[in-house]
């Protein structure tokens, strides 16, 4: 199967895997894969198969908000993966980029046309600097990522309970004071056309960051250079390219998208700083974007609305007697299917060979 | 810090050690046979589900409830990774990105079968877990009695053992030199006849093993029950000791009591004059910190299996 | 004497390609079979399927007789054939010992009993002749003795037949010698042995029969003693083979590169290159011969910027490039082709359009404020495609990876001379390759030098370095122990001097310095 039709059908098959695995898990714990399904249906777009209630905005609203921040955590992985890098630390970076927006957004008194980007340029320069430092670690020190990216992420937990309690004055110890109006992306008209929902401008700043993503990866020269270090960096090297520079450099971006989004998250879909408890799993939610995307930028515009909407159905399915942790299961398995991609690769082969008889001749 | 303080907290190191040497020793045998295993995390939250579960479960009915539990961790973590062995030998996944899965997995399947069994995102809290225990005798010694004999949970006991077999095993059995051979070269070890699927499979299963019961040892000797957050990144700190005890058992021992070390610190900060001052969350951190500064200094100078983490494909020459 | 191996009909598919055809080959016993053939001919597959790594698609295996099914190396062991690999199969900080035993360990109770088996591996190699250290870990162990180690292994299997995957690649030709006579001793305890190689002298010197294959299939079996190099040759190719390049004599001008007193430390952090002097002229190859592992590597890397030097000056015509950066040389004018074509020269999973602008795809007219000008770049490599003959499946929208050995390195030197540097780096351009893409690229190589180039060429194929060099430099332990005139001296000669035995006076250089070494 040429490369370009397999990286379509991989992911589906992988997809459609992970649903089936879930759906015999439902199954063999006494629920109904049924009511699992009728849940999604609605979470994505308020059509209740069951009762038989037709498209519901609000459904819409509260499913693209759940999308908006994996699309970018999305990118984050994905920016990182093409340039030869496994980064976990999306979920603390989006943390950083949270704390960030959090600052601005208390300490700065400014007019909206003013304040709200500010908010967001510091979001995304917290997540920047908080993916530079492993970046950093394993340009100079050869410190492997995945580890050390992890640390960081619970380390960004506990640094943001912190100032949330201690600095920015946390009212309750839960969250912090309500944010100005001039900090939110809040939109009254996007609320009122979606019954609503918490449906804000924020789209408009992920669809850029798709589009910037696409553009830095496949039109620059500095994509150029990134993704040849992600392939093979002695050849890189060898080619005169500065792999440290880049390294430090792919990683800062990868966190200034996952930081934009936890500006998004704080000034979007809050208007106050959280006191977070645990890791909320939007970093392996991006992960399980980007695979199955497959680091493209459309792939992963698509594959975050699929996963943000099996998101906003989770409380459906709880109150169906579902526990909503079903959804992660299925997450995981399509990424486990993924990465299984040669072992499936292997099997379809097979098929296919199976039709078409051995040629001799040339090794081309 | 006074002489007292240090006599108090000992035991509590000893016990947030026990599960990081554990898990740690499993992802040695893996990676040893050259399947890098990140999924520990997940097959630690794996067993302390599952030591759990059985624990709350059968408290009521025998005394040896927790063992059982602990029994049931080591097994149940053995299943679960099976799911990476069979991933990352058989189908040729990327390692990584498979153990990332399984993390993922890990979560929402422990979460969802407490919906199940209890209804709701937790076990119900267990009233005992393993109990603390004196040696009779050693116990008595000055110092050294309080230290490693008196009021300490047994599973450090447990973990020691296994240090010394892991050694034993690995450096001087058969068993041991031909799977390291699999971890350093597999292609040598094919071409003398080993069977390098299968000691992969050995490997991952052990690690599955200890991973499950350092994670039923953690929930039952440091908790109540077992929630999401339990196990909290203790299975990245083991691969962490791992590297930082260069794939050795007795580095392993050592890197593990100082992140067992450093967590008990966190406790006992209110009562040490220099650190009295300093907020909790430093100390939640500092695990985490010293697990960064640990690799900085020895991701240079140790190196691991040399064919750990690549794909082995039998045809390779 | 009987056949102790037959070979019969045997067929092996991998995917898209027919690695044995139809294959029989029927071995007498106590004898030294030769199996020649060119790089992908077929001869590794073969043996492997002997040796139980591969099994056959079709056709039969007899042992002294007796049908028998190689399933793996253990039953392989079990029947007394045993394989030495051309990339050792030797794990690195096993010892020598561990690696004889390993699969095969001696006991006591449930422990290794290592006693026992240093006793019987010093046994076995005072049997043969093959003196190891037993003790001694492989990564601290000369390549020769490695290559014993791997011999031993067989040996101490009881092993009767024995496969040798082209044994001499990594020897000196003094150590070559030395195998040979090992080969014969063997013989006479009564073994057999399989050779593959493409080495045609080495099948004259020391083999009975040769079979030779071509693209998978048996072209035939002929007595060496009968058959001279150049028919070998003939059958292994399919056609009239030349084995020199043309060449007129060269007429060297002004030194373009010039190192001296270079120090640059290798990977284990002592010194690799010491001391070191040397100069190229405009118009003439000078071939850089010596042992792997001699400190080519680490003078190359220093020429081209990749690592730093301790000391000493590297200058590029007059100008002092010794802490330039990478691209700094080569906007001088320093071209390299790099020793492994797949790790350093291309980026597999870039197109080939991509490839050949990995060096200046930032500039133009290939990039305009930071942004890539596709049409520049595929008109680029449209160009090169057609004037360096560069096959691939999908022109410049092939990914590397998918392209042939030859082709990959056509498109590297392809690249590099179209950059027309003064001065050549060129490292092991054919390595790996077959004859018909080794003559287009030698003749390329005397090309440039023709159009008065200066061209270091390093190489670990002493044929090569006889063949296309003007002058010859030898390097041992990390200096230069000898240059010599190409059309004065011989492969006696250089082999004493590429293991240290002898240091030979070379002409003083244009500039008149003396020389390091009498």
């Amino acid at each position: 199967m040429p490369a370009r039709k397999e990286k379509i059908v991989l992911p589906l098959i992988a997809v459609l895997l992970g649903f089936l695995l879930g759906s015999l898990i439902v199954i063999l714990t006494g629920r109904s894969p049924v009511s699992m399904y009728a849940a999604i249906i609605k979470g994505f777009s308020g059509i209740d198969i069951i009762n038989g209630q037709p498209i519901n905005t609000r459904y819409i609203g509260e499913f693209i908000i759940q999308a908006m921040p994996i699309i970018l955590t999305g990118l984050s992985f994905a920016f990182a993966s093409r340039t030869g890098l496994f980064s976990i630390g999306a979920e603390g970076q989006l943390m950083m980029g949270s704390i960030s927006a959090t600052a601005v957004a208390i300490l700065v008194q400014a007019p909206k046309v003013i304040h709200l980007p500010m908010v967001l340029l510091a979001a995304i320069l917290g997540g920047a600097l908080w993916g530079a430092i492993p970046g950093f670690l394993k340009a100079r020190y050869n410190v492997h990522e995945v580890v050390v990216t992890i640390m960081m992420n619970y380390i960004a937990l506990h640094f943001n309970n912190y100032m949330i309690l201690n600095i920015f004055g946390s009212v309750d110890k839960v969250k912090t004071v309500p944010f100005p109006d001039s900090a939110l992306l809040k939109s009254p008209f996007l609320e009122s056309i979606t019954r609503n929902s918490r449906l804000n401008w924020g789209f408009i700043p992920v669809l850029l960051a798709v589009l910037i993503f696409s553009f830095i990866i496949n039109k620059t020269t500095f994509g150029f250079s990134l993704r040849a270090v992600g392939h093979n960096k002695e050849a890189a090297r060898y080619a005169g390219m500065k792999v440290n520079r880049n390294i430090i450099a792919s990683m800062a971006i990868a966190g200034a998208f996952a930081g934009l989004a936890g500006g998004i998250i704080t000034v979007g879909t809050f208007n106050f700083g959280r006191v977070i408890q645990a890791a909320e799993g939007y970093g392996f939610d991006g992960i399980a974007v980007a695979l199955v995307g497959g680091n493209e930028a459309l792939g992963i515009l698509l594959a975050g609305l699929l996963f943000g909407g099996l998101k906003a159905a989770q409380p459906l399915m709880q109150s169906q007697g579902i526990p909503r942790e079903i959804a992660g299961i299925i997450q995981a398995s399509i990424v486990l299917f993924v990465a299984m991609k040669f072992g499936i690769k292997m099997v379809l082969d097979k098929f296919e060979r199976k039709q078409v008889p051995t040629t001799e001749g040339e090794r081309v | 810090m006074t002489f007292e303080v240090f006599l108090q907290m000992f035991p509590i190191a000893l016990m947030f050690s026990a599960p990081i040497i554990l898990t740690a020793l499993g992802g040695l045998f893996s990676e040893r046979s050259g399947i890098v295993n990140i999924a520990l995390e997940g097959i630690m939250m794996v067993g302390a589900f599952t030591g759990a579960t059985i624990t709350v479960l059968l408290e009521n009915s025998t005394p040896a409830a927790a063992w059982i539990g602990l029994l049931g961790g080591l097994l149940s973590g053995v299943a679960f990774s099976l799911l990476h062995a069979v991933a990352s030998i058989n189908l040729k996944a990327d390692q990584v990105i498979s153990g990332t899965a399984l993390n993922i997995l890990a979560g929402g399947l422990t979460v969802y079968l407490c919906q199940i069994i209890f209804h709701q995102q937790r076990t119900r809290a267990f009233s005992y877990g393993i109990k603390k225990l004196s040696v009779p005798g050693l116990s008595k010694i000055p110092v050294l009695g309080r230290m490693f004999f008196d009021q300490v949970y047994p599973t450090f006991y447990i973990a020691i053992a296994i240090v010394l077999l892991t050694w034993f095993v690995v450096y001087k059995t058969p068993l041991g030199l031909r799977m390291r051979a699999c971890g350093e070269h597999p292609q040598a070890a094919a071409s003398m006849g080993i069977n390098v699927a299968k000691m992969r499979y050995f490997g991952v299963l052990i690690s599955g093993a200890l991973g499950g019961l350092g994670g039923a040892v953690m929930v039952l000797t440091a908790d109540i029950q077992y929630t999401l957050v339990s196990i909290h990144g203790t299975g990245f700190i083991s691969l962490a000791s791992l590297v930082f005890g260069r794939w050795n058992p007795f580095g392993v021992l050592g890197a593990g009591f100082f992140f067992g070390f450093s967590t008990a610190l966190s406790f006992y900060a209110k009562d040490i004059p220099l650190l009295s001052g300093l907020p909790g969350e430093f100390f939640y951190i500092l695990p985490y910190l010293l697990t960064i500064i640990a690799l900085l200094f020895f991701a240079g100078k140790s190196v691991g299996p040399k064919a750990a983490g690549q794909i082995y494909e039998s045809g390779e020459r | 004497m009987p056949n102790i191996v037959e070979m019969l009909h045997i067929t092996k598919d991998f995917p898209g390609i027919r690695a044995n055809d139809d294959i029989t080959l029927q071995v007498e016993e106590r004898s030294i079979h030769a199996l020649l053939g060119e790089n992908g001919a077929g001869k590794s597959t073969l043996m492997s399927i002997l040796f139980g790594l591969y099994q056959p698609d079709a056709g039969t295996i007899r042992i002294r007789g007796k049908e028998v099914k190689v399933s793996d190396p253990n039953v392989a062991t079990a029947l007394g054939i045993g394989m030495v690999h051309q990339h050792f199969k030797l794990v690195h900080n096993f010892t020598v010992t561990e690696n004889i035993i390993l699969g095969m360990e001696p006991r006591k109770g449930i422990l290794v009993d290592m006693h026992k088996a240093e006793q019987k591996v010093e046994e076995i190699s005072k049997l043969y002749g093959l003196a190891v250290d037993p003790k001694a870990k492989i990564d601290e162990i000369s390549v020769s003795m490695q290559q014993r180690v791997e011999i031993l292994k067989m040996l101490y299997r009881d092993a009767e037949i024995l496969i040798f995957d082209e044994p001499t690649a990594v020897l000196t030709p003094q150590e070559i010698r030395e195998l040979m006579q090992i080969m014969r001793r063997l013989v006479e305890e009564g073994k057999t042995i399989l050779l593959i190689t493409h080495k045609l002298r080495e099948i004259k010197e020391v083999a009975d029969v040769c079979s030779i294959l071509r693209r998978g299939k048996l072209v035939g079996t002929v007595p060496v003693a009968d058959t001279d190099e150049e028919r070998m040759a003939e059958m292994m190719v399919g056609r009239q083979v030349s084995f020199h390049v043309q060449k007129t004599r060269a007429k060297p001008g002004d030194v373009l590169l010039r190192v001296e007193g270079l120090n640059v430390k290798n990977q284990k952090g002592v010194l690799g290159v010491r001391n070191l002097s040397l100069s190229v002229r405009a118009g003439e190859i000078l071939g850089l011969c010596g042992i792997d592992g001699n400190g080519q590597t680490e003078l190359v890397h220093a020429i081209t910027g990749l690592t730093k030097v301790e000391s000493g000056h590297i200058f590029l015509r007059d100008i002092d490039i010794t802490h330039l950066s990478i691209n700094e040389r080569s906007d001088l004018g320093l071209g390299h082709i790099p020793e492994d074509r797949q790790k350093h020269g291309l980026i597999l999973d870039f197109t080939l359009g991509e490839n050949f602008v990995i060096h200046n795809y930032y500039k133009e007219p290939f990039a305009h404020w930071g942004i890539l000008n596709k049409k520049a770049i595929l008109d680029n490599a449209q160009r090169l495609i057609r004037e360096f003959d560069v096959r691939s499946g999908q022109g410049p929208l092939t990914p590397a990876r998918a392209m042939s050995g030859g082709n990959q390195q056509k498109a590297i030197v392809a690249r590099e001379i179209d950059r027309s540097p003064d001065v050549f780096i060129v490292v092991q351009p054919t390595r790996g390759l077959d004859v018909g893409a080794i003559e287009y690229i030698h003749k390329r190589i005397i090309g440039e030098r023709d159009k008065n180039k200066a061209i270091l060429l390093v190489s670990l194929e002493l044929d090569e370095i006889m063949d296309l060099s003007d002058r010859i430099a030898v390097i041992y332990n990390g200096e230069i122990v000898g240059i010599v005139d190409a059309a004065t001296t011989n492969e006696n000669e250089l082999g004493l001097m590429m293991s240290g035995a002898l240091h030979k006076a070379h002409e003083a250089t244009q500039t008149g310095r003396e020389p390091a070494h009498v």
